[in-house]
């Protein structure tokens, strides 16, 4: 009868007191048990969910149940018809409008107390101090692009002390979700603790591509087919119009075209959901795989932000294609890694020349680099080569490195040069975090005389 | 671990320290990878490189290539790069803006070299494409056709195949196809 206040009042929050208030033996380091922590759970752990598809809405409803109350979620699409069938926040007459706004609206409609803040744009779109805000992100995506730009962007975060340890307030901890049919997985990323992205990018298995030739001369498969009216045919009528894959109009096309090419060539089993699968590297989507790893995220973010277990470490894997197997791997961080690696410090006086810097890093005990490249926040301070890059560059070389580098007193540069290793020369990509020493104030003054 | 009464302090804090803070444009490790293929270039003899963009747009670069031996001495043929953020985990997309009669080159523009697609790999960079390129017009090959007519004609009448190359590279028609002048 009173169905609708058992789940509020004194009863809601039973499931949840019996992980925050009990202690216990397998706990994180910092718990600290009590109805405290869960009252600061919801009142100051910010999460960010990154996608509103098919583990987007898992997530988003898995942590509003899990006690979280400050979510934001950030999707760039529209929902579609196919999506129905697993994305569950979203109905028929949703169709069309954004994902991110459709399921924060209807997770705050059934779990009372949550505030979800929706952002329907690109990641690409938010600036950096927006990522900054929250003390886990949460990602339901399915492309290796977007998880990398996510990474860095938490990775730009971490800071290490001088003796490169990593500062542990400086740490932006994600749990990344990920699914192809029945296979998916869910792993913890704490910045220059565990590996992050791009230590482990490896773990991805190349694209299937096929030979251009093949799609234009010997064609066998229907995907050859497939390819062949998205990759030839298409630039053949269409010249200078790109094919947009969300364009029906335009898969449509695709598809009438590799039909056309199966049959002259007697080959079956062109479809439009195969064109669709082929030309959006689609696999089909399992709800229940969804599910599953979207609840171990959830909770792997619940024990980030309460410690009331230990974290998973690093790296699960589920497979339910056959029975039903799950492991968890503890992969290792390359210490070398650009992103999330501690890099070289480097202390410079504010005064020095970018020539004087180059000179510094080929004369650096455990560096020794010469004939470096550098490049800052995407601005190339100097270039070996080519001729063209080197002439345009060659002017910042009797320039101050602090105003080359816009006056910031620490920041972070990369540099190509050569190194020696066991008496061999060999080129070297490397991280450096430069300190200024010396006048670095200018930055405030600066400021002041702006706003004065 | 975050450690939630600290999280309270921070806030407090990170409003104060928001000021200040210059925009950070975020480089993605295919483009700092990129930057260190870039950086050490070793272009073989008659190719240029350059950056339409400017010298802080290392993703989008174009290439000319004049070959030095061969059927297609003397002409000049220019590519476009446009490198993704996930490099080197994927090959750059290449194509070639010159009209061209080449067997492995269709008219417009989709260049059949293996390491652009089946068999690119990560130990790859862009010198290796470069040479790749260099290699199409030095030895182009009938076995691998994009464009079906040049590939025939390679493949069966050498002597024709060399007259049509030329006839393309002075600016005119092989067949039905016009092909402005390139050399």
């Amino acid at each position: 009868m009173d169905n609708h206040n058992s789940v509020s009042g004194e009863n809601r929050w039973r499931d949840l007191d019996k992980l925050l208030v009990r202690p216990g033996n397998i706990v994180g380091p910092n718990f600290e048990p009590g109805p405290q922590l869960r009252d600061d759970l919801q009142a100051y752990a910010k999460v960010l969910v990154v996608g509103a598809g098919g583990l987007g809405c898992e997530l988003l409803k898995d942590l509003a149940l899990s006690g979280f109350r400050n979510l934001e979620v950030i999707d760039m699409d529209r929902i579609e018809v196919s999506n129905l069938n697993r994305q569950f926040l979203f109905r028929l007459q949703d169709v069309g409008k954004p994902k991110a706004e459709v399921a924060a609206m209807r997770v705050m409609e059934r779990v009372s107390g949550v505030n979800i803040v929706p952002h329907f744009c690109r990641i690409e779109d938010k600036n950096i101090e927006f990522y900054g805000d929250f003390n886990i992100i949460a990602l339901g995506l399915d492309s290796i692009e977007a998880r990398s730009y996510i990474n860095s962007v938490a990775c730009s975060f971490l800071e290490y002390d001088s003796d490169d340890k990593p500062c542990e307030e400086t740490i932006k901890p994600m749990v990344d979700g990920g699914t192809e049919g029945f296979k998916g997985h869910a792993r913890v990323i704490l910045p220059g603790i565990t590996p992050c992205f791009e230590c482990t990018i490896w773990l991805f298995p190349p694209q299937v591509k096929f030979p251009l030739c093949t799609l234009a001369e010997t064609p066998r498969t229907a995907a050859h087919c497939i390819e062949y009216a998205h990759l030839i045919k298409w630039n053949e009528v269409h010249g200078g119009k790109s094919f947009d894959a969300d364009d029906p109009e335009h898969m449509q096309w695709v598809y009438s075209e590799a039909l056309k090419r199966a049959e002259l060539f007697g080959i079956s089993g062109v479809t439009y959901s195969l064109t669709q699968g082929v030309v959006k590297n689609i696999i089909p989507a399992i709800a229940s795989t969804n599910a599953i790893i979207s609840a171990a995220c959830a909770l792997e973010a619940l024990k980030i932000a309460t410690g009331f277990s230990k974290s998973l470490s690093n790296y699960l894997t589920y497979n339910g294609a056959e029975g039903l197997h799950t492991k968890v791997t503890e992969f290792w961080k390359d210490n070398d890694c650009l992103v999330c690696g501690p890099g070289v410090l480097i202390e410079v006086d504010s005064t020095t020349s970018l020539q004087k810097f180059i000179d510094l890093l080929r004369e650096h005990p455990t560096l020794p680099i010469s004939k470096p490249s550098m490049v800052h926040r995407g601005k190339n301070l100097y270039m070996q080569a080519p001729p063209i890059l080197e002439e345009m560059t060659r002017s910042n070389l009797q320039l101050p490195l602090f105003d080359l580098m816009g006056r910031i007193p620490k920041d972070v540069i990369h540099v190509t040069g050569t190194v020696t290793l066991n008496d061999r020369k060999t080129s070297a990509l490397r991280k450096l975090r430069i300190v200024f020493k010396g006048n670095v104030d200018g930055v405030a003054d600066m400021d002041m005389a702006g706003g004065a | 671990m975050i450690r939630l009464f600290k999280v309270k302090e921070k806030q407090r804090e990170a409003a104060e320290n928001a000021n200040g803070r210059a925009p950070v444009k975020k480089q993605s490790a295919g483009e700092l990878r990129l930057h260190k293929d870039i950086s050490e270039l070793n272009l073989p003899k008659s190719t240029t490189i350059s950056f339409p963009n400017g010298k802080d747009d290392l993703m989008n670069f174009e290439v000319s290539i004049r070959p030095d031996e061969g059927y297609y001495l003397g002409g000049t043929f220019l590519f476009t790069f446009q490198v993704s953020p996930i490099y080197p985990h994927e090959a750059p997309k290449v194509k070639c803006k010159t009209k061209v009669y080449h067997p492995n080159i269709d008219l417009e523009g989709n260049v059949c070299l293996n390491i652009l697609r089946e068999d690119w790999k990560p130990v790859l960079n862009i010198n290796t494409i470069i040479y790749g390129l260099h290699h199409l017009f030095t030895q182009p090959n009938h076995e691998d056709p994009l464009n079906h007519d040049a590939a025939a004609v390679l493949r069966d009448n050498p002597k024709m195949f060399e007259v049509n190359v030329r006839r393309a590279m002075a600016g005119g028609y092989v067949g039905q196809t016009y092909f402005p002048r390139c050399m």
